[in-house]
């Protein structure tokens, strides 16, 4: 089973931290990867929020595609970076190639567009991309979007991230989620690593995902651009936050009633139960059965985590006002933050929705039941 | 001297010919004339029989010849009066003296022509092998990675929605606050939520009163007092007029066909009824003969059934193959299903049946862009019936899987699997195995399925097998008094025992899905369209289906 890390603060944090943590949830995974998605970014990136970053893995090959794509496209490259490649022997991490986060000027013709504008453009980029990488294998895309980094490599998430050198030189971030992989029943593909990104919308989950064709099959007829990959099962997990908050304009903690409806006789109870009994049948197809933790982050920086409602994949949320610790296990909640006061720990139940706004001052556990 | 024409009876037809062929035991036989009373053929009568005796009666052997006259059981041999293997002989037996065998080198539809009338009976497709639903397999087993389901710990809804469901986008919601609320004008189709086996459309006609107060009873037990919420369709010929004007109209589907039979007194009820029926199914065609309509014979119209449809008694009741009225799919789709729509003042889910077709494609595309049509039925060439032609029950349909399949891989490509559900029938149970062809269908893509035969077999000891047995539902001579109107045959049903069994099914149809669903992790909502856990040992069926191919 896959390990979760996730830390939200309001001081921009190490993205080590989140892997240090994970370490300590070693026995939870194999080491067969590591994925982090930052959001709110530091460092070198801290004057750079509204630039678009491209992040992904290319070779020469794919670095050209990249360059003579982007280049048609009218995007003019504003900051790049590459991590600190440090290749130990005996390492379980192979250097795949040149690892990218390029933040990009919008063309000319966009710079007075709307937000949605861009984002589309953003979108369609970054799939065609995807597209020209996938006939050689030459160059990978994870996210292209502004404020947001992401790195995925196959290795022990340690070795992973000494790799990457965010030891020596540390990656900042407001917002990191980071995972350690547990193959199951996919071969090892960069694709089917986690953190899942589109448009502002990100999740990692850990377990199967039962529904996972019924959920594919009805995210991919929508006709939403973006909808596509599900090289992993958990990527549906993400792109149903992104239907029906982005798409559908549900608020947020709607999440919880898409992927695990109440029963009729419990809708009942809640004061917009005719609502919400509609919304229940026409999302049949995106309910899940778990077992599945998941825990992401939004457009503006909130970051949520709940549950499958049977099985119960656990999940716990540890810390204080100004720095909180989203977790698979309370171990990694203790290496991130250690003097914490365990008893206001969260670990949240069948019908619990966990949410904390940027900023990263209280968290909020809204109750399906209650509504 | 008898010609050497009649010694040798040749044009006439031997045992072998036929399809059963009875053993009879004259060392057990009693001769209390059970078997010979209650043949529904008349297969078999009592006869007499010269016997040659060899004895001896002295001390030392003096063997003598004797020839005495012996009363046996014959079976004739008249095409007319042919034994239909139904073994209601050997059910009455005292002694275990007589039973039919199955004869597979028979000789039968080369012969059941007479008269240039060619073969009608009831019963479904003659074809014995595994249907294609019957092989596929569950292979998606959750295992570790993540742990199946408990079928009799956890909470389970096998539920499934009757009615058009409106895709999310174009639900009118407003955001108060934090909180969505429904918007207050816009039509919002009529949907219920069921059990996702239904008992499919029999007429009170087809059926015997018992057979059909006893579906109904069980019904009305199985959603009021074990909260299994069965829907049961009334075929074509109406309702009871009491039923009409009860409260338990709910849990049944009247249904329309092309003859309109019971149609009259359904209208003229509509002030009366205290409760809307659970949905209205309109019959385009049926799985078990396509082009044809319904059929109910002659001497099945009796007083009950001719009131009830508004007929005259004794006369064959044959609707016509189509709806006479409509002439294109545009508008006899779109123009029924509004109207009958607006009889129930837009309350009721108003859905097609049609027989598998090649074209049902066509039709979806028809339905899946009106907004009114509540569903689909699609009923395979394995379904069955009444009254048909044989050639049609055996040679015109087409199967349930592929048709099925194909539909909601459109409805998938059109995004409106959600939005109009797929009911399949034809077949359902063939074998028996009634949860597990029904879960099979559901991940298919269909959201329920339809039984009919299966629940005649399973609730009434219906005989009839794809091996021709009994399958006599046509001539009103149903041994087991199901499918007959004749009191003296169907006094031998118990309503009461039809209604108990009707639960014993569903229950444990209830629990054997239970049982398919935990090990593969699904309990929330029924697995509509979770074709990864399906596979097949067939790698034509498994491309042809586009599911996991095995060995």
């Amino acid at each position: 089973m896959c390990r979760l890390s996730a830390i939200t603060a309001s001081e921009y944090t190490s993205v080590m931290e989140a892997i240090m943590a994970l370490d300590t949830m070693k026995e939870g995974h194999d080491g067969s990867g590591l994925g982090v998605t930052l959001h709110d970014l530091g460092g070198e990136f801290e004057q750079l929020k509204e630039y678009p970053i491209l992040s992904g893995i290319c070779n020469p090959v794919g670095r050209k595609k990249i360059d003579d794509y982007m280049e048609a496209r009218g995007f003019k490259v504003k900051f790049m970076w590459e991590p600190r490649i440090t290749e130990v022997p005996g390492s379980s991490v192979v250097k795949r190639g040149q690892y990218l986060a390029t933040a990009y000027q919008y063309p000319d013709n966009y710079m007075d567009k709307s937000e949605a504008e861009k984002g589309t453009l953003l979108t369609q980029t970054r799939l065609e991309l995807r597209r020209l990488g996938e006939v050689d294998g030459s160059l990978y895309v994870f996210s292209f979007w502004p404020d947001v980094l992401t790195l995925k490599e196959v290795g022990d998430p340690l070795e992973v991230g000494e790799f990457f050198g965010f030891d020596k030189e540390p990656l900042l971030a407001r917002t990191t989620l980071a995972q350690g992989r547990q193959n199951t029943n996919y071969a090892i593909y960069l694709y089917a690593c986690h953190p899942f990104f589109l448009e502002g919308y990100c999740t990692m989950t850990n377990g199967e995902n039962t529904a996972f064709v019924p959920n594919r099959d009805y995210l991919l007829s929508r006709g939403v651009a973006g909808y596509n990959g599900y090289n992993s099962d958990s990527e549906v997990f993400c792109h149903i936050m992104h239907f029906m908050h982005k798409q559908l304009k549900y608020p947020i903690q709607y999440y919880k009633d898409v992927i695990t409806p109440l029963k009729d006789s419990e809708i009942a109870q809640r004061p917009e139960k005719d609502a919400l009994l509609l919304m229940k049948r026409s999302l049949r197809q995106l309910c899940i059965d778990g077992p599945n933790c998941v825990i992401g982050f939004m457009p503006d920086g909130t970051v949520y985590m709940t549950q499958d409602s049977k099985k119960l994949r656990p999940g716990i949320v540890g810390g204080g006002p100004g720095k909180y610790a989203l977790m698979s296990e309370e171990c990694g909640v203790d290496q991130v933050i250690p003097n914490r006061n365990k008893e206001n720990d969260i670990i949240p139940m069948r019908n619990d929705f966990i949410t904390i706004a940027p900023g990263a001052q209280e968290v909020q556990v809204w109750n399906q039941l209650e509504g | 001297m008898e010609s050497a024409g009649r010694l040798d009876h040749n044009g006439e037809l031997s045992l072998l010919e036929f399809p059963y062929i009875i053993r009879w035991r004259e060392d057990r036989c009693t001769r209390c004339g059970k078997c010979t009373a209650v043949c529904p053929t008349k297969a078999i009568e009592p006869s007499a029989m010269v016997q040659r005796i060899i004895q001896s009666d002295g001390a030392t052997p003096l063997p003598d010849t004797i020839r005495r006259v012996s009363h046996i059981i014959r079976q004739v041999c008249d095409i007319d009066r042919h034994c239909v293997g139904c073994g209601t002989c050997s059910l009455v037996c005292p002694n275990m003296a007589i039973v039919p065998e199955y004869n597979p080198n028979h000789k039968f539809l080369f012969h059941k022509n007479r008269g240039g009338v060619p073969y009608k009976r009831g019963g479904r497709r003659n074809d014995p092998a595994t249907s294609t639903i019957d092989k596929l397999k569950f292979t998606r087993i959750s295992m570790l990675t993540d742990p199946a389901l408990d079928a009799g710990r956890h909470e389970f809804h096998i539920r499934t929605l009757m009615g058009r469901i409106p895709p999310a986008e174009s639900l009118q919601m407003r955001t108060e606050g934090n909180r969505l609320y429904l918007a207050e004008d816009g039509f919002i189709p009529p949907v219920r939520e069921i059990f996702p086996i239904r008992i499919g459309g029999m007429s009170i006609g087809a059926l015997s009163p018992p057979m059909w107060e006893g579906m109904a009873m069980g019904v009305a037990y199985l959603n009021e007092v074990e909260n299994i919420p069965v829907v049961m369709c009334s075929g074509e010929g109406g309702l009871p007029p009491r039923l009409l004007k009860s409260r338990y109209l709910k849990y049944f589907i009247p249904q329309i066909a092309s003859g309109y039979f019971g149609w009259d007194e359904i209208i003229h009820a509509l002030p009366d009824m205290i409760e809307d029926p659970a949905a209205i199914e309109i019959k385009y065609g049926q799985g078990a003969k396509p082009g044809d309509g319904g059929l109910l014979m002659a001497y099945k119209v009796l007083k009950l059934i001719a009131k009830i449809r508004g007929v005259p008694m004794y006369v064959d009741l044959a609707s016509p193959p189509t709806h006479q009225t409509k002439y294109s799919i545009e508008e006899a789709v779109a123009k029924m299903i509004q109207s009958v729509s607006m009889a129930w003042g837009f309350r009721v889910p108003v859905y097609p049946k049609i027989s598998g077709t090649k074209t049902a494609l066509a039709v979806l595309n028809n339905l899946a862009r009106n907004p009114y049509a509540a569903a689909l039925t699609i009923d395979g060439e394995d379904g069955a019936t009444g009254a048909a032609f044989n050639v049609s029950m055996d040679k015109m349909g087409h199967p349930i899987a592929s048709n099925l399949r194909d539909c909601y891989l459109e409805l998938v490509k059109q995004g409106k699997q959600n939005e109009l559900p797929l009911f399949a029938a034809g077949g359902v149970g063939k074998d028996g195995h009634l949860a597990a062809n029904a879960a099979a269908l559901i991940m298919l893509g269909a959201s329920g399925v339809d039984i009919g035969r299966y629940i005649l077999q399973a609730a009434a000891g219906c005989f009839g097998d794809e091996k021709n047995r009994c399958n006599l539902c046509n001539l009103g001579k149903c041994p087991r008094g199901i499918t007959t109107q004749d009191p003296r045959l169907y006094k031998r049903l118990n309503a009461d025992h039809v209604a108990e069994r009707v639960v014993d099914v569903f229950k444990s149809a209830e629990v054997e899905l239970k049982k398919i669903f935990a090990p593969l992790g699904r309990s929330t909502q029924l697995p509509i369209g979770m074709s990864d856990a399906l596979a097949v040992t067939d790698q034509a069926i498994a491309d042809r289906l586009k599911i996991s191919y095995v060995c």
